[in-house]
């Protein structure tokens, strides 16, 4: 168990190490273009060699990686061009906004899909788990966008009973988180739904579901006791796996509804040129993918005996 | 090749490939939720192919006196604005039309290069094993941590159309929409190519023990026609129904794009563009947000519908 830790955080810390040189690469590879994005189309090459000279980098590439990379690790994340503050001052209140919205839609997607996907893996072919499949079919074919307009055309427009826009202008507010949540909810529950409902139907049909029902259990204890655990192994870990498709989903959902979060930070760092905010995004957004898939490989094994004592 | 005659016994012959079509669409009648989703992909491809002889408004006029109309609502001309106007005035019913020319142009494009990318990554790796494996896992893993829209949002800030890249396109003689849609497609690929090639590793893993591998190796066949000849091919059934899911994620990942405006430059009507052109209009662009959001729904939710009525009946034989 140990030995399969400490090799998954080997591949985990591997893997960072070339992403971080990659990103490095594509974003301050070429250091003339990066003093022009800094410092603006209009100025001059004099100023911007100057620049460069001066925040060395005129140092071997191999130098320089390693400088960033120390640097990025002590919390030195360079300054926001589109707001001259330090990165990382800015980026940490916007990734606990992120943080909010994403635990809200974790917990609740997770409560929703492990419901649905039981009572439609329990009764297989039955009009409920007919009903619940097209359902989950439907709601993922909708993209999040789409369905941000859907709902704000009814709760905002039409009915008026929640604000179409989520900056927390007037301080936090749950009213305002309400929509965002929705969204992302409605867009994800479907697949792990579904998985969760393929992974109960497949306990279901198995020897020791089978025996406990013959033993003459009552059928709620059977699917409580007996078939629940082994069925959400599955279901469980892959929802923490995905933790990076809900981050694609969220970066959409926080633009439509104005919401200050990590995405959108990214999102108008990319469209303004803000190259030391788009760099440190990425490098958190895969940080936390990456640890997400440790947590979920690890975890995986923990909660499957036939894996932890093979 | 071997010279190895033999006087092989008599085979039945195979059905022709237009037969072989046949039966298969025929499969696909016993599921009517596959039989709807097929229906609704194909009314969007009918429409894109035929927009041009529909008597409907240029797509890109702009008309000043009718902006955000609702449905239905009368034009200057005579005519009716059947699904309204947007912001410039131009005719919704027209943009939704020639838009599923770009969606399904696009999507389908970068679906193809993402999964010609993919099979090749997935079979060497598949058949290859060892040193090839663990490489081409390993890169593809990179590119499977990132968040998908993180990648795009990377790729497309630092290989936009002013990038070495995009004028490289440029020089080679493409015109500004093309320079675009061919950077999106470049970025879809790197993040879809490696999840097919995961499948596709998969499949050939298991593919590779069987007997007319050995034989095809056995003649002496080079490795590549095993690969592209032998395995491939046989990998198609749940390829087929993975293309049709994946071909929904890209097209909702490029509407996506189209939607943070890092899409195709306007006036295009792209389903995406079309709704954050009018979403600063609040509740008077409600009609004109609306309709796109149906038509990207309509088209994936078809695509996810063919998508399971093809594995319920692949799985039924």
């Amino acid at each position: 168990m140990l030995v399969l830790a400490a090799r998954r955080f080997t591949a985990m810390i591997l893997i960072m190490v070339v992403i971080s040189v990659f990103l490095f690469l594509i974003f301050e590879g070429d250091k003339m273009a990066l003093a022009m994005r800094v410092l603006g189309q209009y100025s001059t090459v004099e100023g911007r060699l100057q620049w460069l000279e001066v925040n060395g980098y005129n140092k071997p590439l191999v130098a320089r990686y390693f400088s960033w990379l120390l640097g990025f690790i002590a919390g030195d994340w360079k300054i926001s061009a589109q707001f001259n503050r330090p990165v990382l001052e800015f980026l940490a209140p916007r990734l606990a906004n992120t943080a909010i919205l994403g635990g809200c839609v974790f917990v609740l997607t997770m409560i929703v899909s492990l419901i649905l996907g039981v009572l439609s893996g329990i009764a297989e072919g039955s009009l409920r788990d007919r009903t619940i499949t097209v359902a989950s079919v439907l709601t993922t074919s909708v993209p999040e966008f789409a369905s941000a307009t859907f709902l704000v055309a009814i709760f905002v427009f039409w009915l008026d009973w929640l604000p179409g826009s989520s900056s927390f202008s007037g301080g936090f507010s749950i009213r305002e988180l309400v929509l965002p949540v929705a969204v992302l909810v409605i867009y994800n529950f479907g697949y792990y739904t579904r998985m969760t409902r393929a992974s109960m139907a497949e306990v279901m049909t198995s020897q020791y579901v089978r025996t406990a029902v013959l033993k003459g259990l009552p059928f709620k204890r059977v699917v409580l006791r007996h078939a629940l655990r082994n069925a959400l192994i599955a279901p469980f870990t892959v929802m923490i796996l995905q933790l990076n498709y809900l981050l694609s989903g969220i970066i959409v959902t926080e633009v439509f509804f104005a919401y200050d979060g990590f995405g959108k930070a990214i999102y108008d760092a990319a469209q303004f040129g803000d190259i030391y905010v788009v760099e440190a995004g990425a490098m958190v957004a895969v940080f936390v993918a990456v640890i997400s898939q440790f947590i979920s490989d690890v975890g995986y094994t923990l909660l499957n005996p036939r894996i932890r004592f093979a | 090749m071997t010279d190895v005659t033999t006087t092989a016994p008599a085979i039945p012959k195979r059905a022709s490939r237009l037969s072989r079509i046949a039966r298969a669409i025929g499969l696909l009648r016993e599921s009517p939720i596959g039989m709807f989703g097929a229906f609704i992909v194909l009314f969007w491809i009918i429409l894109a192919v035929v927009a041009d002889l529909l008597p409907i408004y240029d797509p890109l006029a702009q008309s000043a006196p009718d902006l955000l109309r609702p449905a239905l609502s009368p034009a200057p001309d005579g005519g009716t604005y059947w699904l309204g106007t947007d912001d410039k005035g131009r005719d919704i019913l027209s943009r939704l039309i020639y838009g599923s020319r770009l969606v399904l142009f696009w999507s389908s494009l970068a679906t193809v290069v993402a999964y010609i990318a993919g099979m090749l990554m997935g079979v060497v790796a598949g058949y290859k094993g060892g040193w090839w494996d663990e490489a081409l896992s390993f890169l593809g893993n990179i590119f499977l941590a990132f968040p998908q829209m993180v990648l795009y949002l990377v790729i497309l800030s630092q290989l936009g159309s002013e990038s070495p890249l995009g004028e490289m396109l440029a020089k080679a003689g493409f015109s500004t929409v093309w320079v675009k849609g061919l950077i999106i497609v470049i970025a879809i690929t790197f993040g879809t190519a490696p999840q097919v090639a995961r499948i596709v590793r998969g499949l050939v893993l298991d593919l590779k023990t069987r007997d007319y591998v050995a034989a095809a190796e056995v003649r002496g066949e080079s490795p590549f026609y095993i690969m592209i000849v032998e395995l491939l091919p046989n990998a198609r059934g749940p390829l087929i129904v993975d293309a049709c899911l994946r071909l929904g994620y890209v097209t909702i990942a490029i509407a996506a794009l189209g939607f943070l405006g890092l899409g195709l430059p306007p006036p295009d009507p792209d389903w995406g563009k079309m709704i954050s052109e009018v979403r600063g209009f609040g509740a008077m662009a409600a009609n004109a947000m609306l309709w796109p959001a149906m038509a990207i729904s309509s088209l994936v939710l078809g695509l996810n519908l063919l998508a399971d009525g093809l594995r319920e009946v692949s799985l039924r034989d």
